[in-house]
């Protein structure tokens, strides 16, 4: 894990370098496709090449080596809290997962698996309770037991029943037996090739941020025009997953047409990008610019961005990472987020200076945006989407603007005194 | 002087099994599949007891059940349920609605004979 976690920050530190990953892989002697495997944790690292990475990077090694993502730290709390009958050491956390990083990891992903079957035998539940089809499959087949275990207790343990009572149940056992294993087959072959099975994994938005991962949130093919319909999604799972998909595919395309790559690349000539002048200049919403530049290709922006969408509910409906800012996987996020206070003032464009409180208390640049999905009749009322674009800062850059202190979510942050704190922390002391 | 038990189940397999079983018991069984009408039926048969499934055409047993006992002579009468679904939920609903006896399916027959006869005991003593 601790290469994986090294593939990680090689990643941050080239881009906030502003190398592409050719020519990285290039000043240290190693293929642009060695390197995306390392950087994508599929290859382990060390030695030299690690010495001479961080040499091209002008950074110490350690600062590759050391320290843990705050991503994996809060898995691990989260972890922790949701342990039943068993009182993990939280101050001891840190020095767990930097001790036996393998472990850790493995730990966190078990919980997010945990986490995401739960939700899934929660989906299942609420299918069986409220799907009528199901509900109905799985009446007929108890039904039809019930009717078999009191005919065939009839006639095993009555001893004198009258021939035409026996030559009767016989039938009906007969009769019985024929029906459930239809109806058995049907209930089947309902789960297994109707919705239950489409919709097997519960959490469809986990596929949908795989898969945009898979391509770093950039599809050269859309940028020259394909219809978004065109890709294979084939590889999904689920149909909830690849409608969702879809449905931001079609988001991209049409801000890739408003917005085209080699328009925003001259507009932003390697300056800081300011999303009022790009939407001013492409005449589009803050909304577009924001997913435009959070869907440019690597080394467009000298910084890692990120980007979380939510709707009116506060449920996250999509996120693009950023190595150093926590993000929840299942909503929950904290409230402080310019991304929900956007909500409160509706085309209203925020920028906002934030640290996230934890243990690395990086500073992020923030963008936020809401705006209506659209009426649909006279005097109905909108509803509104945010949008947040999430850039990290360099160590040091001045800031005009105040800093506001937000968490990830509130199970894992440390400010007790939040008045927004939904539920007590897990953190006893802090970090 | 005769018992008389009202089994309303639309399921004839289970419905002729359960009147096989209480006929050697002594029971007179009549029996109804129809949900829409049943209310009308059980205060035509006024029988000692009534088995009720909860899932039948028409009209849903834990329907007829809350009809039946806004019935001011129909308060008191014993009302076995039957049903596929039993989660606490259910079971609650049942109880709510004023059933007697709540049994999940598939259930055996001495359960069903033991219910039905420690109703009418109860039914008889109060």
């Amino acid at each position: 894990m601790r290469d994986a976690l090294t593939g990680s920050r090689i990643r941050e530190r080239r881009q906030i370098a502003g190398l592409r990953q050719a020519e990285l892989a290039r000043r240290v002697g190693i293929s642009a496709s060695y390197l995306n495997l390392i950087e994508h944790n599929r290859r382990r690292i060390g030695g030299k090449l690690l010495v001479d990475i961080a040499a091209a990077l002008s950074v110490e090694p350690s600062v590759l080596t050391q320290g843990i993502e705050a991503t994996l730290i809060s898995a691990l709390r989260e972890a922790a809290v949701d342990a039943v009958g068993q009182q993990a050491e939280v101050d001891a956390l840190e020095e767990f997962a930097g001790r036996f990083p393998g472990w850790a990891g493995v730990l966190a992903q078990m919980h997010r698996r945990v986490v995401s079957l739960e939700r899934t035998v929660e989906t299942l539940s609420d299918r069986l309770t409220h799907d009528p089809h199901l509900a109905a499959s799985m009446h007929e087949v108890l039904s039809t037991a019930a009717a078999i275990r009191s005919t065939a207790a009839i006639l095993a343990e009555t001893h004198e029943i009258e021939p035409e009572w026996q030559d009767r149940f016989h039938r009906n056992l007969h009769q019985d037996a024929e029906r459930l294993a239809d109806s058995s087959k049907s209930l089947v072959a309902y789960l297994d090739d109707t919705e239950t099975a489409d919709d097997r994994r519960g959490v469809p938005l986990e596929d949908v941020e795989a898969f945009f991962e898979r391509h770093d949130h950039h599809f050269p093919e859309i940028e020259a025009g394909a219809d978004p319909s065109d890709l294979d999604l084939s590889g999904f799972d689920s149909t909830a997953a690849r409608t969702v998909t879809r449905g931001f595919l079609d988001v991209y395309a049409t801000d890739a047409r408003a917005m085209p790559l080699d328009a925003v690349k001259a507009g932003l000539d390697g300056a800081e990008p300011d999303p009022l002048k790009l939407a001013a200049q492409f005449n589009v919403d803050i909304a577009t610019v924001l997913r435009r530049l959070a869907a440019l290709p690597e080394g467009v922006l000298r910084r890692p961005t990120g980007l979380v969408i939510c709707d009116a509910s506060g449920s996250i409906l999509f996120t693009k990472s950023v190595p150093g800012f926590a993000m929840p996987r299942f909503g929950e996020a904290c409230p402080l987020w310019p991304l929900f206070q956007a909500l409160n003032r509706p085309l209203v464009p925020i920028r906002r200076r934030i640290v996230q409180l934890g243990r690395s208390a990086a500073e992020f640049d923030c963008f936020a945006y809401a705006w209506p999905q659209g009426v649909a009749g006279y005097d109905d009322a909108p509803v509104y989407h945010s949008v947040m674009l999430v850039r990290s800062v360099e160590e040091g850059q001045p800031s005009d603007q105040a800093i506001a202190r937000v968490g990830p979510s509130c199970r894992v942050c440390p400010n007790d005194d939040c008045a927004s704190r939904r539920e007590p922390s897990i953190l006893s002391e802090g970090f | 002087m005769s018992r008389k038990v009202l089994l309303i189940e639309d399921e004839p397999n289970i419905a002729e099994a359960i009147r096989f079983l209480l006929t050697r018991e002594g029971w007179q069984v009549e029996t109804h599949s129809e949900g829409t009408d049943a209310i009308e039926v059980i205060q035509g048969a006024q029988p000692d007891l009534v088995i009720l499934d909860v899932m039948l055409p028409g009209k849903s047993g834990m329907d007829i059940l809350r009809d039946l006992r806004e019935l001011d002579d129909m308060r008191s009468l014993p009302v076995l349920m039957l049903t596929a679904r039993g989660q606490s939920r259910d079971r609650e609903m049942a109880e709510n609605a004023g059933v007697s006896r709540f049994m999940t399916k598939p259930f055996s027959n001495a359960e069903v004979l033991t219910a039905v006869r420690d109703l009418h005991a109860q039914a008889t003593q109060s």
